[in-house]
C-alpha cells in the first residue's frame, strides 16, 4: 500500500476530491497547513506597514492506496491541481507498511 | 432641578458608560488572540479603579472650588450629598454630574491602556491608572470641564481665565490620552518582535463591534456634554455623526489609494477619528465645520499611524496617531470654525469673523494638556517600572500574557491539552454524584 500525499493550493481541493472520488478513492485526511517552496513568501501592506508573508496558506491531502491504483492517483492530483504558476505544490508517494480498521480489525488493503 | 435635563444627563451617563466595554472589544480584537482577554481586561478594571477614586475623593478634586485655577477641593468627598444641584440653569443634580464625568475619567483611562498592549502586568497597570487618574487626569478634567459658579464657586484657569474652547474633552480626554499613551508606550519600550514581525488584529468582528459601541456611547458624550437637553445637544448629534460620516469616506478613499483596498479595521479607526476631531468641536461648530474636521481627521490620522515606524515607539494601537493627533485638529480646529450661531457661549473663529484670538487660546490648551500629560504620565510610568515592575518577562510575551496573567485563554483551541482534573475541592463529587475516590 501507498500513501500519496499532496500540498496544493487551498483552492484546488474540491478539483483534487472530485478527481479521486471518480479514480474510486473512498476516503483521504486533509488538513490546513502553511509553508514556502521555491516560491518563497510574498509581501503584503496593511495598515501602512509592509510585512513579509513567509508561509503560505496550502491544503495538505493524503490517502492510502493499493499499489496498482498510485499512480493513477498521483497523476489525477497533479492534473487537477496544476494551474502552470508558481506554487502548485507537490506530491509524493511513501510505502505503507500495514494498516487497520479500527472498527473491525480488518488488515491491509481490505481496510482500505 | 430640571427633571428633563436629570434624565437626559444620567442617560448620557449610562451611555458614556457603555464606551469602556466597547473600548474593550475594540482594543481586544486588535491584539494578538494570546492576548485579548488581557487587553479587556486593562479596560474593565478602569471601572474598578477610576470609580471608587472618583465617588471617594476624584470628583471632589476635580470639580470642587478651584485653589488657583488648578485644582478642586475636598468638600464633595464621598458624593454623600444627594440634594445639592450645581450652579447655572441646567438644574441638575451634583450627583448625576459626578456620574457623567466619572465616565469620562474612566474611558480616557482605558483609552491609554493600549500604548501597553501585549505586555504589561496586570497589577502594575491598575497601580497605574490610580496614579495617573489622581495625578494626570483630575487636574486636566478640573482646567477645563470646571466653569466657574457650576460647582464651585470658581474653576479652572483653561476654561475660565485662558477662555479655551472644548465641548467634550478634547483636551482632558483625546490629548491626554495620546499624550499619556506615548509617554507610556515609551517607557515600557516596544513589543518583542515590533515592527519586523507581522501584529495584525486578531479578530476584526470584534474590533467592529467595539467601535459600533463606542460610536453609540459618544452621543452620550458628545451631545451629553450640553448638560441639557436643547438645541446645543441637538446640534452636537449632528456634528458628531456628519464629522464621523465624512472620517470613514476620506479614510477609506485614501487607504484604498494608499494600500490597494480598503479595510474593516480602516472604516472602524476612521469612525473613532471622526468622532475624536468633532469631539471638542461638536458644541461650537455647525454642519459645515463637522464636515471639514471629519474629512481632515481620516486623512491626518492615517497619516500619522504610519509615522510610528519611523520614530520607531510602539504605539500598539495607535492611541496617538488616532486621539492624540485628532484631538489636537479638532481643537485647533474650533479657532478656524466656530461659531456662535450655534452656541451662545463659544466664540466666533477665524472663518467667522473672530480673527485670531481664539486660535491662539486653543493653541495654548493644547499645548499645556499635552505637555502635562506626557511629563507627568512619563514619571508615573517610570515609577511603576522601578517599583513594582511594569513588564512581564519575555518568555510569558511568547507564550501570551492572558495565561500568564490570568490562568485563562479566549479560545480554546485545544482542549485536549488538559486530561482531567488533579487537585478538587474538599468534599467534591464526581459525576455520577459519589465522593471521588483517590485513585
Amino acid at each position: 500500500m501507498i500513501l500519496v500525499t499532496a500540498i496544493v493550493k487551498p483552492f484546488a481541493l474540491g478539483d483534487v476530491k472530485a478527481a479521486l472520488e471518480r479514480l474510486g478513492v473512498l476516503g483521504m485526511t486533509v488538513s490546513e497547513v502553511q509553508g514556502y517552496g521555491r516560491q518563497k513568501g510574498h509581501t503584503e501592506v496593511y495598515r501602512g506597514a509592509e510585512y513579509k508573508v513567509d508561509f503560505v496558506p496550502k491544503v495538505k491531502i493524503e490517502v492510502v492506496v493499493d499499489d496498482g491504483v498510485a499512480d493513477k492517483v498521483v497523476d489525477a492530483v497533479v492534473q487537477a491541481a496544476r494551474t502552470g504558476k508558481i506554487g502548485d505544490g507537490k506530491v509524493w508517494t511513501t510505502p505503507v507498511e500495514s494498516i487497520v480498521r479500527v472498527r473491525t480489525g480488518e488488515r491491509g488493503t481490505d481496510a482500505l | 432641578m430640571d427633571t428633563g435635563n436629570t434624565a437626559y444627563v444620567l442617560g448620557s451617563a449610562a451611555l458614556v458608560m457603555l464606551m469602556t466595554p466597547g473600548l474593550a472589544f475594540f482594543y481586544g480584537g486588535m491584539v494578538r488572540s494570546k492576548s485579548v482577554l488581557n487587553m479587556m481586561m486593562m479596560s474593565f478594571i478602569c471601572l474598578g479603579v477610576v470609580s471608587v477614586i472618583w465617588v471617594l475623593g476624584g470628583f471632589s478634586l476635580a470639580f470642587g472650588n478651584s485653589h488657583a485655577g488648578l485644582i478642586g477641593g475636598f468638600e464633595h468627598a464621598g458624593l454623600r450629598n444627594a440634594d445639592v444641584v450645581v450652579g447655572g440653569d441646567t438644574g441638575i443634580p451634583l450627583q448625576a454630574f459626578a456620574m457623567f464625568q466619572l465616565m469620562f475619567a474612566v474611558v480616557t483611562a482605558a483609552l491609554v491602556s493600549s500604548a501597553a498592549a501585549e505586555r504589561a502586568r496586570f497589577w502594575p497597570w491598575a497601580l497605574f491608572v490610580a496614579l495617573w487618574t489622581v495625578f494626570v487626569y483630575i487636574p486636566l478634567a478640573h482646567w477645563i470641564f470646571a466653569f466657574d459658579g457650576y460647582v464651585g464657586e470658581s474653576g479652572g484657569w483653561m476654561a475660565n481665565t485662558l477662555g479655551a474652547l472644548d465641548f467634550a474633552g478634547g483636551t482632558a480626554v483625546e490629548i491626554n490620552s495620546g499624550a499619556s499613551g506615548l509617554a507610556l508606550a515609551i517607557v515600557i519600550g516596544r513589543r518583542r518582535g515590533w515592527p519586523r514581525e507581522p501584529m495584525r488584529p486578531h479578530n476584526l468582528p470584534a474590533v467592529l463591534l467595539g467601535a459600533g459601541l463606542l460610536w453609540f456611547g459618544w452621543f452620550g458624550f458628545n451631545a451629553g456634554s450640553a448638560l441639557s437637553a436643547g438645541s446645543v445637544a441637538a446640534n452636537a448629534f449632528v456634528t458628531t455623526i456628519t464629522a464621523s460620516a465624512a472620517a470613514v469616506l476620506s479614510w477609506l478613499a485614501l487607504e484604498h489609494r494608499l494600500d490597494g483596498r480598503p479595510t474593516s479595521f480602516g472604516a472602524a479607526s476612521a469612525a473613532i477619528a471622526g468622532l475624536v476631531g468633532i469631539t471638542p468641536a461638536c458644541g461650537y461648530v455647525d454642519t459645515f465645520g463637522a464636515l471639514v474636521i471629519g474629512l481632515l481627521a481620516g486623512v491626518v490620522c492615517q497619516l500619522a499611524i504610519r509615522l510610528k515606524y519611523r520614530l520607531g515607539y510602539d504605539d500598539s494601537l495607535d492611541v496617538v496617531a488616532i486621539h492624540g493627533v485628532a484631538g489636537v485638529l479638532g481643537m485647533l480646529l474650533i479657532g478656524f470654525f466656530a461659531t456662535d450661531a450655534v452656541n451662545s457661549a463659544g466664540a466666533n473663529g477665524l472663518f467667522y469673523g473672530g480673527g485670531l484670538a481664539q486660535l491662539g487660546k486653543q493653541t495654548v490648551a493644547v499645548l499645556a494638556a499635552a505637555a502635562w500629560a506626557f511629563a507627568i504620565s512619563f514619571a508615573l510610568a517610570w515609577l511603576v517600572r522601578a517599583t513594582v515592575g511594569f513588564r512581564v518577562s519575555a518568555e510569558v510575551e511568547v507564550s501570551g500574557v492572558d495565561e500568564a496573567e490570568h490562568a485563562e485563554t479566549a479560545y480554546d483551541y485545544f482542549p485536549l491539552t488538559t486530561s482531567g482534573t488533579v487537585a478538587r475541592p474538599t468534599g467534591a463529587v464526581d459525576a455520577t454524584g459519589r465522593e471521588e475516590k483517590a485513585r
